[in-house]
């Protein structure tokens, strides 16, 4: 066999450095964040930790910050004040390399998909697997497109179209796809039920969890939905007065006497979510109709 | 460094084994994905039992090799042959990229093509003219729909703001066409026509057509730009729902606009160019700032400014059209902003220009030469 030559020819393609290890069982931990717009205070003392392996759902009413805060977290907007630790590493003070070995290792699916509309959705999919994984046969960088594709829930004639052909729904699962791309063990999903109808809601969320299981996935999910909460989420945080003010599972929420949580969670839409019988984790949501 | 996948041959139970070792990542599985790839030679079963960690790539290479030999998977962990069965469902074979014919065909197809799309668009650019006028038209018999605010806000925009600008620029063109007319004219003695030459060609010709330059660039840009970004928010189409005509409530104003403010600023463009002539006459050939115009009274004929007036509305015209036509043609992703925008701009320029030179020959025919 000629493995040498190939060996040699890979390693000096590759980036090197890329893959920091990291066992711990928080891959999230944030403390004392404080972000500002001017004037405006967006959060103040802000603590979060996610668990490794969970769905996290942040819920908060408009403009409280949620989409702010995974922006501080995948570095787009930097905080005012307190740490935010990504895989164990404070992601203000790094390095661009060592920002590069924690990029390679998460995904983001911004509210409206954000794929790049001059590429078809496979070449989109190909995108951080070229910028990453250099190394990586061609071939085998279009046989990843063409599984992440229909992994994330598209016909498999998706992968040559252009975004622009794509229905708000297919856009989502194919910004899906492109998050998907590094086999990330972070997935960050911002709103991705919001403008779907209910169906395609519900089996955006089954795919969901669905992956999140199979792939060992973290997710933080930002959402408005409480289909969504009740039916993937392990956890819940809730923020609101600029900060995470409850963090846990929906039961453990209920018993929480905050009126925001209140409000949210036994108000007319929480009310009817919960009086549903099969609401939980159940995976068969496809029937569920929401709102 | 990083641990990469790597492979050994073994004999097992009288069955060439492939026993794959080292993390399974799409990080570790580039030399691993090659070697096989070209692996010549037959193997019954892949041994997965001293892997160590899997993800979908991994999990993928060493099915997409199974497949190949007609190999058995055995000792997948739990987690492997979970990922193995989802990359399994996902299997595809679908392209990347659109289907694309051969170059032969996709020549003359392309031609074809724009040939075509060149009949339709100038049909189209004609009907959009024609829709402009009639609902042009339609504001005489309603004056009451007509959206002085906005009118006056493009006034602003396409008039005012390129005060600065269009004289700076009309200024330099003065002194260029005075210096270098200037040099040569002095060759035989003539310098003095340097007047009759900046005078007239500015008031004529380069005062309007430069203009018609500057604001196709700027107000013809930015006219497809902002209606075109309008067309793909759906901004357009809200207004329509609304009952209000886009028509009347975009595009007039700026049609409007371009063909009120050229006349005015290609008669100061004029001016300030004259200016310009003046200022370095006055500095280089000793002819004194107030002679020159003077002189410019005497030497170019009231027609010439008349020339002038009339092109410049006609030019407006064209820019507002050209401008709002791609704009309003915009369909689909932020992309086509950009190409429609550089087309609006061409096809201003570009039609100025045939149209000042057809305007060129005719004023002489009918002796305003």
């Amino acid at each position: 066999m000629s493995e040498a030559p190939i060996q040699e020819k890979v390693e000096a393609q590759a980036i090197d450095n890329l893959e920091p290890d990291f066992d711990g069982e928080f891959p999230i931990v944030i403390e004392g964040l404080r972000n500002s717009f001017g004037e405006q205070v967006v959060h103040e003392g802000l603590d979060l930790k996610v668990k490794r392996g969970e769905v996290l759902g942040v819920v908060g009413g408009s403009g409280s910050g949620k989409s702010v805060l995974m922006r501080s977290i995948i570095g787009l907007q930097v905080p005012d004040q307190g740490t935010i630790e990504v895989f164990g590493r404070n992601i203000a003070d790094e390095s661009a390399r060592e920002d590069m070995a924690i990029r390679s290792r998460w995904g983001v699916l911004f509210q409206g998909g954000a794929l790049f509309s001059t590429l078809t959705v496979g070449e989109n999919v190909e995108v951080p697997l070229k910028q990453f994984y250099p190394e990586l046969d061609p071939e085998l960088m279009h046989e990843i497109a063409r599984y992440k594709v229909v992994l994330s829930g598209l016909p498999a004639d998706a992968a040559s179209k252009y975004p622009a052909e794509l229905s708000g729904g297919m856009k989502k699962r194919a910004g899906l796809a492109r998050a998907l791309a590094l086999d990330p063990e972070l997935l960050f999903l911002d709103e991705p039920t919001a403008g779907l109808d209910p169906i395609g809601a519900a089996r955006f969320d089954e795919l969901t969890r669905n992956l999140a299981d199979t792939l060992g996935l973290t997710v933080f999910l930002i959402t408005h939905d409480l289909d969504t909460l009740y039916a993937i989420c392990d956890r819940v945080a809730v923020i609101a007065d600029k900060k995470v003010i409850a963090v846990g599972t929906i039961p453990e929420l209920l018993k929480s006497d905050h009126p925001w949580i209140q409000e949210y969670f036994n108000g007319p839409r929480g009310r009817a979510v919960q009086a549903r019988p099969e609401h939980g984790k159940s995976m068969d949501s496809q029937g569920q109709t929401g709102e | 460094m990083r641990e990469w996948a790597a492979y050994s041959l073994e004999e097992k139970a009288g069955r060439a084994t492939l026993v794959v070792t080292g993390p399974l990542l799409i990080s570790t599985i580039g030399a691993l994905d090659r070697e096989l790839r070209a692996f010549e030679g037959h193997v019954d079963v892949i041994d997965l039992s001293r892997v160590g960690a899997v993800d979908t790539v991994g999990a993928w290479t060493v099915l997409h090799f199974s497949r190949e030999q007609d190999a058995e998977i055995v000792g997948a962990d739990r987690q492997a042959s979970r990922l193995l069965k989802a990359v399994e469902a996902a299997r595809s074979s679908a392209a990347l990229l659109p289907p694309r014919s051969r170059l032969t065909l996709r020549v003359p197809e392309t031609v074809g093509k724009y040939v075509v799309e060149f009949g339709y668009g100038s049909r189209d650019m004609l009907g959009f003219a024609g829709h402009i006028m009639v609902s042009g038209l339609a504001l005489f018999i309603h004056p009451s729909r007509f959206r002085s605010k906005a009118v006056v806000r493009q006034f602003e925009l396409v008039g005012v703001s390129a005060l600065f600008i269009i004289g700076l620029m009309s200024f330099l063109i003065g002194i260029v066409i005075a210096q270098q007319g200037a040099a040569q004219l002095q060759q035989f003695g003539a310098e003095i026509y340097t007047i009759n030459l900046t005078g007239r060609l500015s008031v004529r010709e380069l005062g309007v057509l430069m203009t018609a330059i500057m604001v196709a660039g700027r107000s013809g840009s930015s006219f497809a730009a902002q209606l075109g970004t309008m067309k793909l928010t759906e901004e357009v189409d809200a207004m329509r729902t609304i009952g209000v005509s886009p028509m009347e409530a975009l595009v007039l104003p700026r049609v409007i606009a371009a063909v009120v403010m050229m006349p005015l600023l290609g008669f100061y463009s004029a001016g300030l160019s004259i200016i310009g002539g003046a200022f370095i006459a006055s500095l280089t050939l000793n002819i004194p700032f107030h002679t020159f115009l003077a002189r410019i009274q005497e030497v170019v004929p009231l027609y010439d400014v008349w020339v002038g007036l009339i092109k410049a509305p006609v030019f407006g015209m064209i820019i507002g059209l050209t401008g709002c036509y791609q704009g309003m043609q915009v369909e689909g992703n932020s992309e086509e902003v950009g190409l429609r925008t550089t087309l609006a701009v061409v096809q201003a320029i570009f039609l100025v220009i045939v149209l000042d030179a057809f305007f060129a020959v005719f004023f002489t025919e009918v002796g305003w030469g």
